[in-house]
């Protein structure tokens, strides 16, 4: 288990140099790393001290060299709208970006996950099939368009919840969070649905697809030859067989969580790091592009890793022996 | 000589695919379904408005001769200055929103199948160049595709376009940056799987060139794989054009897509002109409906049959 | 009708499937009954029919299939009567059964005593400690060592004949009136099977369980049943005391079976086989259904024979068979 875990450290680790090596081959050598690094309205001379300050007439490897050792102690540069190191900034934002994403993925959940286990129970009746086609019809809808006619129809015509905006903040063991006051929850009820909809019409053909394959199966029968009560038979012996490519397929979605965050974010007016990234994009704020990118790619090495653990947890003939990564 | 030779030894029952064959195949399962079928009208109908928008349009919504200002956010259904009826009413500045509407089908399609195709053509060679040659070629295009896919297509496609700038050309560069690799990896995984099958080795056997080897007797069994997420491949560029559009990144003014148009009607939704957004939207959510529709039922009609497919001749 | 004494008696049942193809009678109209302390050997070929009947005892039988006549009378009680709760609590209990594949009848995600405790539970309130003993002592008893240790692990630690081991400990926990054992040993090693059969014997005599065995392996039911019923093609066609029925087997089917088997040829002679192929259940023959492969074959035959009893106990279903002679 732990030579897993250690090997699983370094594969991250060498991912992480990879992605640093791209970004900085993107912004410093292909883009002119000067008109990234350096505000578009400096004049000639402060340019060029820039340039000298910034170490823009150095090697490129050294400059690097720079980048990773100024990375490594979280130095990832400033933002030139705001002036403050862009780590600060992103972090700043990242809480709100975090709920978002973490009540989008428990509506995924709650919601997908019963509706795939009854459609895969009562599969090809009427039921079945409409869940089936609601499930397409759930991944074909553009997450933006959504969101703005979920504004739409509850903000405008309805009147029924606020359309645009983060709500009031409280406090959840010493974390601040909208989830701790009903304001702040009637904010998150929009967003979180819209950004929700691709990863639950995932989540219920995923379920599913796994109730078909399992419900057939040996064990099945034989737990009914026992005299297993059903309810003991679907909820305990076929949830934890298919619980292991849902586990598996929604750690890895829940990068796109984060991407289609960054859209749901500029639509609902939501104060977090996707909204930031649109914004500094729009405001040629390149520094805190470059931080963002860092900062994501390791989240999502993070999520991966936790993804591979939480799946030698629940199926035992992985967790039992050294698995090849 | 090879000709002879190669008529008389290969099994006759491991001949690769006919393209007729499958062809037909395919769309009888299809049609079965009523869904599916529905689906495959949709998108033949949404095609063939997208290739004759310019006779189709009761209006050029790029000729600011025939726009009138005057005209602009009239609702659905009212009649404008020069007596026409604006069925779906007018944008912004005074547009007809229904040519407005089948000329950003026309972006959006264009860019969607452009980029698919191209990243059937880039996955699908490195594909098979990583299964037929294997060692550390097959390594390094892998880790590539496991890297690609590791992100977000949208993310990736978003920080190319950031980086790139604006134009179609971008966008289509970027989409198929993003996508080439979901066919790379399914076209591998099925060439390894046929090249070990026995018409390959009786055609090496035969020292046929290898490309010849690759391209008429690997590739045409990889396809019914090929197409199977082409389809849901498509259908996930048309909307990942349209988001990048909607944020600004995509196409530009001069050629909108329909993202674009949903982009310029987001800042009239709160004062309730919200025709604007709402169509080009719907439409973009039936193009995208119907292809998957009929992708899905693809998806069922060509995994089962694979195995016939192969055997029949 | 001896309720006491007969077990289970299955009378003329019929389990049909209803596929897209057309109808598969998979069950065709068996009879055969089992009494206390007794050992059935069902034997047959591959698509005879054995195991849609095991499961046709317990109402397992799932869409397109299903049991469309017949009795079966578990002492005295129509099972194709009862309801499904009344079912459910017999089996497991009652009634249990032991699957051929011994990897695939324990769900590999839970542990040993989990499903042995589940199983306790689901028919007696009881705490999950006592629980947890009877599977211990359960495990004892069909000789797997150290059961605590056992029972905590997962089921891809063990080997295929300890896997079948707590299969049948498992089916043996509520100390049921009959089990049925369909190809328990098939996938194991002789030696492991050997043990196996042995422990299954004496676990029947003392307790006085009914025992069905169903197999294609003639020489396993010669060593462990009391009685025998040769399948084909979803009837049966020839039962009996075990001895008589396979020293002297009467039907041509029969007669070929054990015909067969290398061991009853010299050496060096051509194996014997019975020609032609088992038939389709789609569309059956005309009448016998073994006509088409049967060597004496007569005109009657293309009418369905019925099953003749015999004085000693036989049941025939033919109109030409081999005498008496062996």
């Amino acid at each position: 288990m732990t030579v897993f875990i250690i090997r699983r450290l370094l594969q991250s680790l060498l991912v992480l140099i990879v992605v640093s090596v791209l970004v900085f081959v993107g912004v410093y050598a292909i883009g002119n790393p000067a008109d990234i690094l350096i505000p578009p309205d400096a004049t000639q001379s402060e340019r060029e001290a820039a340039i000298v300050a910034l170490g823009l007439d150095r090697p490129l490897v050294v400059q690097y060299g720079v980048f990773l050792a100024n990375a490594v102690r979280g130095d990832l540069g400033r933002s030139f709208v705001f002036n403050q190191p862009t780590i600060q900034l992103i972090l700043q934002r990242m809480p709100a970006t975090l709920e978002l994403a973490f009540f989008a993925l428990f509506i995924s959940v709650f919601v997908g996950i019963p509706l795939g286990m009854l459609a895969g129970y009562y599969a090809n009746t009427t039921f079945d099939r409409s869940v089936m086609t609601g499930s397409i019809l759930g991944f074909s809808v553009p997450t933006f368009w959504m969101g703005m006619m979920l504004i739409m129809i509850f903000a405008v015509l309805l009147g029924w919840l606020p359309s645009t905006g983060r709500g009031e903040t409280g406090e959840i063991l010493g974390v601040k969070t909208s989830l701790a006051t009903w304001n702040g929850i009637r904010h998150l009820i929009l967003p979180a649905i819209s950004l929700s909809l691709f990863k639950t019409s995932l989540v219920i053909r995923l379920t599913r697809a796994g109730m078909r394959e399992t419900l057939p199966m040996d064990f099945v029968k034989f737990a009914r030859a026992k005299g297993l009560k059903k309810n003991r038979i679907i909820f305990v012996h076929v949830f934890k067989n298919i619980l292991i490519p849902i586990v598996t397929v929604v750690g890895m979605e829940l990068g796109s969580l984060i991407a289609f965050g960054v859209v749901t974010e500029t639509i609902f007016a939501w104060p977090g790091m996707g909204k930031l990234l649109i914004d500094s994009i729009y405001r040629l704020d390149r520094p805190v592009v470059v931080a963002w990118l860092m900062i994501v790619v390791m989240m999502f090495i993070v999520i991966n890793l936790l993804v591979d653990l939480s799946y030698s947890l629940i199926d035992p003939r992985i967790r039992l022996q050294d698995v090849k990564a | 000589m090879t000709e002879m030779l190669q008529t008389v030894i290969v099994p006759s029952e491991k001949k690769p695919v006919r393209k007729e064959n499958l062809f037909w195949q395919v769309l009888t399962g299809v049609v079965e379904s009523k869904a599916a079928l529905v689906g495959l009208i949709v998108c033949v109908v949404i095609l063939l408005l997208a290739v004759f928008a310019p006779w189709v349009v009761p209006q050029d919504p790029y000729n600011l001769a025939t726009l009138n200002i005057l005209d602009s956010r009239l609702p659905p259904g009212s009649k404008g200055f020069s007596g026409g009826t604006y069925w779906l009413g007018t944008d912004g500045q005074g547009r007809d929103m229904i040519s407005a509407m089948i000329y950003g089908l026309r972006t959006s399609l264009g860019v969607g199948l452009l980029s698919g195709v191209f990243a059937i053509v880039v996955g699908t060679t490195l594909g098979l160049l990583a299964a037929y040659r294997g060692g550390w070629v097959d390594a390094f295009i892998m880790r590539w595709v496991d890297l690609m896919l590791g992100f977000p297509a949208i993310l990736v496609a978003l920080i190319l376009l950031a980086i790139l700038g604006q134009g179609v050309d971008k966008v289509v560069l970027a989409l198929v940056i993003v996508q080439w690799a979901f066919y790379a990896r399914t076209v591998r995984g099925t060439a390894l799987a046929e090249r070990s099958k026995e018409y390959v080795e009786a055609a090496r056997c035969l020292a046929l060139g290898h490309r010849r080897i690759l391209f008429r007797h690997l590739l045409p069994n990889c396809m019914p794989p090929i197409i199977v997420i082409a389809a849901v491949r498509v259908a996930s560029a048309i909307s990942a054009e349209a988001t990048l559009s909607f944020l600004g990144l995509g196409v530009p003014i001069t050629k909108p897509s329909l993202g674009l148009l949903i982009a310029n009607g987001y800042k009239y939704l709160l004062s309730g002109s919200y025709w604007i957004s709402f169509f080009p939207g719907f439409l973009l959510m039936v193009t995208i409906f119907s292809i998957n529709i009929v992708g899905d039922r693809l998806r069922e009609v060509l995994n089962p049959r694979l195995q016939e497919i192969k055997v029949s001749d | 009708m001896n309720c006491a004494k007969e077990t289970l008696v299955v009378e003329d049942l019929k389990t049909h499937f209803f596929t897209r193809m057309g109808v598969v009678k998979a069950v065709e109209g068996v009879t055969f009954h089992v009494d206390a302390g007794e050992v059935l050997g069902i034997a047959g070929e591959s698509g005879s029919g054995k195991t849609v009947t095991a499961f046709s005892i317990l109402k397992l039988v799932d869409p397109p299939g299903r049991i469309i006549g017949g009795k079966i009378l578990f002492k005295g009680r129509d099972l194709l009567q009862a309801d499904e709760e009344s079912l459910r609590d017999l089996r497991g209990n009652r009634i249990a059964m032991i699957f051929q594949d011994p990897m695939m009848t324990l769900n590999p995600v839970l542990r040993i005593d989990t499903q042995m405790i589940e199983t306790v539970l689901a028919h007696e309130k009881v705490s999950r400690r006592s629980a947890f003993e009877r599977a211990r002592e359960a495990l004892g008893q069909v000789g797997i060592p150290s059961p605590e240790e056992r029972l905590k692990a997962y089921p891809h630690q063990f080997s295929g004949g300890m896997r079948q081991r707590v299969a049948i400990a498992t089916a043996l926990l509520h100390k049921p009136d009959l089990v049925i054992a369909d190809e328990p040993t098939t996938a194991l090693d002789v030696t492991i099977q050997g043990q196996i059969l042995y422990e299954m014997q004496k676990l029947c005599r003392e307790t006085g369980t009914a025992l069905i065995w169903i197999t294609h392996d003639l020489a396993v039911i010669g060593g462990l049943a009391d009685r025998v019923c040769i399948m084909y093609a979803g009837r049966v066609v020839e039962s009996g005391p075990v001895d008589d029925v396979l020293d002297h087997p009467m039907h041509p089917y029969t007669r070929g079976l054990i015909g067969s088997v290398p061991s009853h040829n010299r050496r060096g002679q051509p194996l014997a086989q019975i020609p032609g192929m088992p038939p389709s259940l789609l569309h059956p023959p005309q009448g016998c259904t073994f006509r088409p492969r049967c060597g004496r074959a007569l005109a009657m035959c293309e009418t369905s024979p019925g099953m003749n009893r015999l004085p000693d106990g036989r049941e025939l279903r033919c109109f030409n068979p081999h005498g008496l002679e062996s």
